[in-house]
């Protein structure tokens, strides 16, 4: 019946070539698929979760030509031939960005559900404002909800992982 | 963060801020959760819903949905004769999909099994569905106004083994139980008052936005069943598989992944035994993954009125209190009966009152069932009570803190006879949150101040147990049942395991939450994971090193020399062996391993109930935008006594995301139905706290040793939630003049009373 099914839709089906974390992807996808999906059921990228699933939240945020977009309104075929980037492309050879080991320092996290998009934006916030204010990330935060952290900790999470990327900036270990 | 400790020193890493082991995982976005579950030959479900409020189902036609191309089953009560379709943890009212009748908006009635979501989607669309619509009620008064249509023709069978202690009373049709606590004479107390003060509060229906929907993945293979789902206490749910599938226990295998978020929200059964009935009728793999609009219409909290009145003498001690508490229970029972009972347990706070004379009823209405969600009771009965005693303060001229320390219980108090006694110092407690709100200090002009408190009869049920298996590397591995729901079980467990063996953190693995790998445990809930489960790990350690050293003795020394037992091993006529040497001596080779098994319940150190006090403290300042009827906090402090702090960080974080958790109900979040239907049921509408919303926080960790757990600990993480709203309501009652009776404490209510 799956084969049957994916042989109607077949002739809908269109091609989409684009670049997931540093690689290379091409496969065919539905029209109607959003990216979440596609991360989440054809690449295997679990990572980025679906909660609102109507761009409230702020789960499901990946990184679009370095954009924070939201994954679950986010057609897949407007993705063609950008370069997408999901928390599995944070850390690079198994070592975590600052931001990443902030979380973790700060536990700015509880039951992680957000944390996925939560990274995102503000992987996305410190690319445009590499030294935020506080108010700068409570603003870049304001489309991610938590509903375990109170956010006090990502915040500061946000601004610690700012203050070791400046250090790393002077001593000149940037990438 | 600010700690204040008078314990006594703890084996290392008790105490220490370790970070999350669930850490990299979940900032890597490996963590894997229910909805990350997939099998082979995995096929997808969706539920159609009811539209009406309360209806007679006539007919149900699914041939068009059948013969749909993709569709593998279309399923109705109908369709399973053969699996008891009601289940309930407290009650037995809630069919597993609508038989018969329709009870909210939003019920199940048929599911569709496709082999993908999208065609299961379309299929709901071919299914006819007849209805014969009946009168509904969506508010407790009007279910119990005397010609109430009744929702419940037959009273549910009473589950009262599953924890509950006496019968569920059911005092009217729609009434689904009435709880009574009482002590004193309170006619009396009222008789002899100089001040009573007396008024209706109203606590809003809520949603707890776990954000991680119910999800669940149902797999039958030779007659037994196996359920990956994002369930708080997977046992629970065992039992309910196994009651509607008519298995023994030792057929159904609950497995939980990390939980996405939980709050009470997810403790019980909800989508299991559905999603269990369509992949039986399937007979594949069925995942049934809800949204969001379709989470809310699974479980909410229990929304309640409550009208209180409180006697006071003189010089502002309490005479009595006096209420009727009706809450908001929906169409199921759920665990709405032990809600009730536990909000009667917990209006009389943490103070000495000579009588006392509640009574809660939980009720029936046709909206979304209502069942635990964090606080349990506490939120709704604190609101009110703390509420009066700066009402009480202020017409006895009397300052608000000095009021609640000529009340409060003295350590180690009974609130009431048989009961066990207060155990924590709440005087003490009040007095740091007003050393951090420097309650002293002259007050800012058109700020106001409030601190205030409550006490939960926490820890639910002591049924708990662990093995902890120590391997022939000297290394452990703990098996507990307790679910990781982001409070950190999986971090504060394995220390107190490495605590207690005194091996490196590095070598405690901890297996959890799996029914048919995990001994059992009653419930991830109430607090008590750290508490209950902890002592269970300690005494399973205690177990194993008991052997280790009886071991040692059959092994190495047969004729005598002592041995010596040391903190990470045994020591023989001065040479040092580990564990793990142990293991392999007297197995007589180079593996093995030894089983420690822990036991809690209810004797010993756990016989009085309940097993830990939750005490809630909690101080706010605010001023209000009269423009606008916007409140605006100032600051928000929290007082986390936890009697010791297995991991002090993770305290603070369960106390501050408690406290916004109660800060997003005092001020915002509310459910609102019209003409029997939710009108905000989407993240759109119901708005929950954001980042912009959080006002300076400022948490203290208390430890004095005096909770029943491991090192002197107990519960946290609901206690600072409790009093939030009526800390607010008093300290916008000090800085604007307007008392307010009903949460949320939205602009337009403030606004309201400020004309």
């Amino acid at each position: 019946m799956a084969e049957e099914r994916r042989a109607a839709i077949s002739e809908r089906s269109i091609d989409l070539a684009f670049e997931v974390n540093g690689r290379p992807r091409s496969l065919r996808i539905e029209p109607r698929e959003t990216l979440a999906e596609v991360l989440r059921d054809r690449l295997a990228l679990t990572g980025t979760k679906v909660s609102c699933d109507a761009q409230v939240c702020g789960a499901c945020t990946v990184l679009v030509d370095g954009l924070a977009v939201s994954a679950c309104t986010f057609l897949a075929a407007d993705a063609e031939g950008r370069r997408v980037r999901t928390v599995e492309g944070l850390a690079v050879d198994g070592r975590l960005t600052a931001l990443q080991q902030a979380f973790i320092d700060r536990a700015a996290f509880q039951c992680g559900f957000c944390t996925s998009g939560m990274l995102m934006a503000a992987t996305a916030l410190l690319e445009d404002v590499p030294s935020p204010t506080a108010e700068q990330v409570v603003h870049g935060l304001e489309g991610n909800l938590c509903r375990c952290t109170g956010y006090a900790p990502i915040v500061e999470a946000v601004l610690e992982a700012a203050a070791a990327g400046d250090d790393r900036a002077a001593e000149g270990d940037t990438p | 963060m600010r700690r204040v400790t008078t314990r006594e020193s703890a084996p290392a890493p008790i105490g220490e801020p370790i970070p999350r082991r669930d850490g990299i995982a979940k900032v890597t976005g490996a963590a894997t959760y229910a909805t990350d579950v997939a099998l082979p030959g995995m096929t997808h479900a969706k539920v159609l819903r009811s539209p009406y409020a309360h209806a007679r189902i006539v007919s149900i036609d699914t041939v068009a949905a059948r013969a749909h191309r993709g569709v593998i089953a279309v399923v109705t009560a109908d369709d399973l004769a053969d699996v008891e379709l009601i289940y309930g943890h407290a009650v037995a009212d809630h069919p597993l999909i609508a038989t018969g009748k329709v009870r909210f908006a939003g019920e199940p009635i048929v599911g569709v099994v496709a082999e993908d979501a999208v065609t299961a989607e379309e299929a709901l669309a071919l299914v006819d569905v007849r209805y014969e619509p009946l009168a509904y009620v969506t508010d407790v008064s009007a279910s119990l106004a005397p010609d109430a249509p009744v929702i419940h023709e037959r009273p549910g069978e009473q589950r009262a083994h599953r924890g509950f202690e006496e019968d569920i009373e059911r005092t009217a049709p729609n009434v689904c139980s009435a709880s009574r606590q009482q002590w004193g004479d309170v006619d009396a107390a009222f008789a002899e008052a100089a001040l009573v003060v007396e008024g209706e509060f109203r606590y809003p229906l809520c949603y707890a936005y776990a954000m991680e929907p119910y999800t669940a993945v149902a797999s039958w293979s030779e007659g037994a069943l196996t359920v990956w789902t994002s369930a708080q206490h997977p046992y629970m749910v065992r039992d309910d598989l196994a009651h509607c599938f008519h298995l023994p226990l030792s057929a159904v295998r609950v497995i939980v992944p990390y939980v996405g978020g939980g709050y009470g929200s997810k403790s019980y059964t909800k989508i299991e035994p559905l999603t269990a009935a369509l992949a039986l009728r399937a007979g594949r793999p069925v995942r049934l993954a809800l949204s969001v609009e379709e989470a809310i219409l699974t479980t909410r909290g229990d929304g309640a009125r409550i009208r209180l009145a409180s006697a006071f003498d003189h010089e502002g001690h309490l005479l009595g209190r006096r209420a009727t508490v009706l809450l908001d229970t929906g169409a199921y029972a759920e665990n709405s009966p032990l809600v009730a009972r536990k909000a009667a347990n917990r209006l009389g706070g943490p103070y000495r009152i000579p009588a006392l004379d509640v009574s809660c009823s939980a009720v029936y209405t046709n909206t979304a069932p209502a069942s635990s969600f964090r606080g349990f009771g506490a939120p709704q009965v604190t609101f009110a009570a703390e509420s009066q005693m700066d009402e009480a303060a202020e017409r006895l001229g009397l300052d608000p803190l000095e009021l609640r320390r000529r009340n409060v219980l003295a350590p180690g108090e009974r609130p009431w006879p048989r009961v066990r006694g207060i155990d924590a110092d709440v005087g003490a407690d009040l007095g740091l949150a007003a050393e951090e709100l420097e309650w002293d200090a002259p007050a800012v002009a058109g700020h106001g101040k409030a601190i205030s408190i409550s006490a939960s009869d926490a820890g639910s049920e002591p049924v708990t147990t662990a093995v902890v298996r120590v391997h022939s590397d000297g290394s452990v591995t703990v098996t507990a049942g307790s679910t990781e729901i982001g409070q950190g079980s999986s971090t504060v467990l394995a220390q107190i395991a490495a605590g207690e063996m005194a091996v490196p953190l590095e070598r405690v693995h901890l297996v959890q939450s799996d029914t048919a790998a995990v001994s059992y445990d009653r419930s991830t809930g109430a607090s008590r994971t750290t508490t209950l489960m902890g002592l269970a790990i300690q005494r399973a350690a205690q177990d194993a090193r008991a052997q280790l050293v009886r071991w040692a003795e059959e092994a190495l020394a047969p004729d005598g020399p002592a041995v010596v037992e040391e903190r990470d091993g045994v020591s023989i006529g001065g040479r040092h062996h580990d564990w793990g040497d142990l293991v392999r001596a007297w197995f007589g080779g180079a593996s093995g391993e030894v089983v420690g098994r822990g036991y809690v319940r209810r004797a010993g150190a756990t016989e009085e109930m309940p097993p830990f006090w939750e005490v809630g403290c909690v101080g706010v300042e605010a001023s209000v935008d009269e423009e606008t009827g916007e409140i605006r906090l100032e600051r928000l402090v929290t007082v986390g006594d936890v009697g010791c702090a297995i991991n002090p960080q993770l305290v603070e974080s369960q106390d501050i995301g408690a406290a916004v958790m109660g800060l997003g109900m005092a001020m915002r979040e509310e459910l609102v139905y019209e003409d029997g239907n939710l009108m905000n049921g989407n993240m759109f509408d119901y708005r929950v706290p954001r980042a912009g919303d959080i006002p300076p926080l400022r948490t203290v960790v208390v430890e004095r040793g005096d909770g029943v757990g491991a090192y002197g600990a107990k519960g946290g993480g609901e206690g600072s939630l409790n009093p939030v709203a009526s800390a607010i309501a008093n300290a916008v009652y000090r800085a604007a003049g307007i008392r307010l009776r009903e949460a949320p404490f939205t602009p337009e209510r403030v606004w309201r009373a400020l004309q």
